[in-house]
């Protein structure tokens, strides 16, 4: 990890609000860290890490999920506030379009009539959900007022209650060709670069991009500033729980099933996606290339120790080292532009 | 200074000077703050530091109170080199400061709050909070201070809150006190208070350093002034030595033959008309017409409720009773959006908290009200955007490096400018300006004046809210006088005198 972290010091030396060096610095990182698995590979394993097409699949793949997750919760962080549900919409929404997408000759179906339908029907019931968590959440935070910490810890236990309430408690199998399409080959990555490409277009070019970064960057001035603060955070919400909903059906496709226990500790895994990727805690701070470079990142780690055979204990206790080391660095650049 | 130099070398640490800055210069990334800058402070007088913003007097002040070292250059205490690595190590040393932004912790008693990190403690070495009020009630009567140490500081008004920090500030007992801007929300009363403290603690051979843009106050309390201008000392004097004239230009660099530049005024048909606008429990009653090509000038003390109705006829706190008309046509203004649909714009009091966004740039912080009017399907309309605002810059005269750097590391000058020129791209006809040159230096100051006068000449309704008695007389073709939420009068420009509003003020 020093060798990561020497790396992207050198290399971070941006003004505040400098586009290009940020993503540069994590970018590096990134590089750093798959030439150290490239290496180890080669001394410990003898064969490449990286030069094997079906694994580089499969570090997009497994955090693909993730990603999308990670996408919401930057806007939502970028805007002060933070989404601790999405591990939990993603099961709820996992739930509801599989239970949408059982087919028709299968015994213990759910909903026996509503069996055999286009997969359509199961991918708009899942957005809808997140989208609806969503907007709980946002309309509590904005218009009652109460943090988003504590508004959405209680749709996390919530979600997750109705995920478990809606079969009581059992798994939904069986789920139709057509739908777990979705879940299939490479077309998670696929969905997971597209909605990345869209936000990242969306937040720099858009009048919805530039109210979330006055939102973030000054509150009080936004609203003077005629910014309708209270409906533009119901809607960063939304598109937060959308997102979630997009994932837990991803995940449903992808296991063709539909479990209450799914996307447990997503959230944080996106909200470290994010992190790692450069977006501040603090607010006003954060871009989508530099969280899908996090989210890369968390994937490459996932892989490398897979493929070095470290047990998986280690890797969580390496996950959390480069989330506390890539805000360090954050910190450190920061501190170095106010003080000289 | 060589026979000096001897002396001290002889006596051991008997230079006349308690303090002794000897070409100190001090490099940020991008821009040289300080160049070779000699200060040498006296003990048991007060000199004021004067220059514009950006001259660098603040960066000094926080070099030598320990907030972060210099780049090169020496400072001296009694004559022996020392070096501040931190406030404390500063604080230690004799030298307190008092900062422009109040740094107390609201929910804690004043007490509290001047003897944080200090507190008197009894035997088991708990905080003995007994000695904690006496203390604070020795400092208090000391100084003529009639406050209660038990309240809590968020029960004070922002005059009382500095009052406190000046108290904080005496506490430490230190030889050197740094005042930064110490009047600038404070109404007179305090500041005769302020000003009699400070004389005190000047018979008590303390060395205090008075940093203003109040030119007359300089005159009134400062026995030598040193000017700064763009990061060098041009000048230091016996106050006697100087005229405002002479100070001015020092600061400037050229002639500045107006202060308060003001043209003919072509008053027109009423843009605004307000009756009975009330804010329940905040003010009540307020009427008045605005027209078009006017400056109404909005006087009172702090608290009288100025910025509350700017805030309400903006919609950021939206009235509870009353009537507004534009144009002749009754309108409901919920929403700072609504107010600006209805060609408003509102400079806000306190630009750091809610008008800036500090770590956006400057190109940023200029648009975000206009692009709701250039995007189409929601796609902003980038360089049309960027044109017009760099029209704008030029037309203001904003001083930036470029557009894309932050506009946290612009001049306060410069960055009221640029939430000016935010407001004059929306093309607004009704300007509300609450305390437009606050905390900004003689020659912006002028600038800012002149365009209100063009914009006035240009057919805009204008209303300005300001502390300023001279700027209020100087500026306004009419004055509003506040008072604890009424409007108690209403003053032509050619009756006005700083008297006549005072007391209606105070009425």
């Amino acid at each position: 990890m020093t060798t990561a972290v020497q790396v992207a010091t050198a290399a971070g030396q941006s003004t505040t609000r400098r586009k290009l060096p940020l993503e540069a610095s994590i970018l590096l990182v990134m590089v750093g860290i798959a030439l150290i698995f490239e290496l180890l590979g080669w001394t410990l394993r003898g064969q490449s890490f990286l030069f094997n097409s079906s694994r580089l699949l499969i570090i997009i793949l497994q955090v693909s999920t993730t990603g999308l997750l990670a996408i919401g919760v930057t806007q939502v962080i970028i805007t002060t506030g933070i989404d601790l549900s999405s591990g939990s919409v993603v099961a709820l929404a996992a739930m509801v379009a599989a239970s949408l997408a059982q087919p028709g000759d299968y015994a213990r179906a759910v909903f026996p009539a509503l069996t055999d339908l286009p997969a359509l029907v199961p991918i708009f019931a899942g957005l809808v959900v997140g989208a609806l968590a969503g907007l709980t959440n946002g309309s509590i935070i904005a218009y009652v007022g109460l943090p988003p910490f504590i508004v959405t810890l209680g749709m996390m236990v919530t979600a997750r209650g109705l995920a478990r309430y809606y079969t009581h408690g059992q798994p939904i199998g069986m789920l139709t060709n057509q739908f777990t399409f979705i879940g299939s080959g490479a077309v998670p990555v696929i969905i997971f670069l597209i909605t990345a490409a869209i936000f990242h277009v969306v937040m720099t070019y858009t009048k919805y991009g530039k109210y979330t970064y006055a939102i973030g960057g000054n509150m009080q001035a936004a609203r003077v500033s005629g910014i309708d603060v209270k409906r533009h955070l119901v809607i960063v919400y939304t598109i937060a729980g959308l997102l979630s909903g997009l994932g837990g059906i991803i995940t449903a496709a992808r296991s063709a099933s539909g479990q209450a226990g799914m996307g447990m500790g997503y959230e944080l895994d996106a909200i470290a996606a994010s992190v790692i990727g450069g977006t501040n805690l603090f607010g006003g701070i954060g871009r989508i290339t530099g969280t899908v470079i996090g989210t890369l990142i968390l994937g490459l780690m996932i892989s490398g120790f897979t493929f070095l055979g470290v047990n998986a204990y280690i890797q969580d206790i390496a996950k959390g080292v480069v989330i506390i080391a890539a805000v360090t660095i954050d910190q450190i650049r920061r501190n170095r532009q106010s003080r000289a | 200074m060589s026979d000096q130099s001897v002396a001290d070398s002889n006596a051991g640490a008997a230079s006349p000077y308690v303090l002794e800055i000897d070409r100190i210069s001090k490099r940020f990334p991008g821009v040289q703050a300080l160049t070779d800058v000699n200060l040498r402070l006296r003990p048991g007088s007060v000199h004021a530091l004067v220059g514009e913003n950006g001259a660098g007097k603040s960066t000094l002040m926080n070099i030598i109170a320990g907030m972060f070292p210099p780049s090169s250059g020496e400072i001296r205490l009694d004559g022996r080199p020392c070096a501040f690595p931190s406030p404390r190590a500063a604080l230690d040393a004799g030298i307190a400061m008092i900062h422009q932004e109040l740094n107390l912790v609201p929910y804690m008693t004043l007490a509290e709050n001047i003897w944080i990190g200090r507190e008197a403690r009894n035997v088991l070495g708990l905080i003995d909070h007994g000695a904690l009020r006496r203390r604070t009630q020795a400092l208090f009567d000391r100084l003529g201070i009639g406050l209660n140490p038990e309240d809590q500081v968020r029960s004070l008004t922002i005059a009382n809150q500095q009052l406190v920090e000046i108290a904080k500030a005496v506490s430490y007992d230190s030889r050197v006190l740094i005042m930064d801007e110490p009047t600038s929300a404070i109404t007179e009363n305090e500041v005769v208070l302020l000003f009699r403290i400070i004389r005190q603690l000047r018979d008590e051979d303390k060395a205090i350093v008075y940093i203003s843009h109040k030119l007359s106050e300089v005159f009134t309390i400062a026995d030598e002034i040193s000017v700064f201008r763009d990061g060098h000392h041009v000048a230091t004097d016996v106050v006697s030595a100087f005229t405002q004239q002479r100070l001015i230009s020092l600061m400037v660099g050229r002639e500045l033959t107006q202060l308060f530049p003001k043209g003919e005024p072509r008053i027109g048909e009423v843009a605004l008309s307000v009756r009975d606008l009330a804010l329940d429990r905040v003010f009540s009653g307020v009427s008045f017409d605005l027209h078009r090509g006017e400056i109404l000038g909005i006087a009172g003390l702090i608290g009288a409720g100025r910025t509350n109705v700017a805030e309400t006829l903006f919609g950021i706190t939206p009235a509870t009773a009353g009537e507004i008309r534009i144009g002749g046509k009754p309108v409901v203004i919920d929403s700072p959006g609504r107010a600006i649909e209805h060609d408003m714009a509102l400079l806000t009091e306190d630009r750091k908290a809610t008008g800036l966004y500090l770590m956006l740039s400057v190109l940023e912080n200029m648009q975000i009200a206009s692009i709701r009017n250039f995007n189409t399907a929601g796609f902003v309309r980038q360089g049309t955007l960027t044109a017009l605002c760099q029209r704008m810059a030029v037309s203001l005269r904003v001083k930036t490096p470029s557009f894309d750097v932050a506009v946290q590391t612009l001049s306060g000058g410069n960055q009221q400018k640029v939430v000016l020129g935010r407001w004059l791209m929306t093309k607004a006809q009704i300007l509300m300006l609450d305390e437009p040159t606050r905390g900004i230096d003689v020659g912006a100051k002028a600038e800012i004046h002149r365009l209100m006068s063009d914009l006035a000449g240009q057919g805009l309704a204008i209303i300005m809210i300001s502390s300023e008695l001279p700027e209020i007389i100087g500026m306004s073709d009419r004055i509003m006088v506040m008072h604890e939420g009424h409007v108690s009068g209403f003053l032509d420009r050619s009756e006005a005198t700083q008297e006549k509003i005072m007391e209606l003020a105070a009425r």
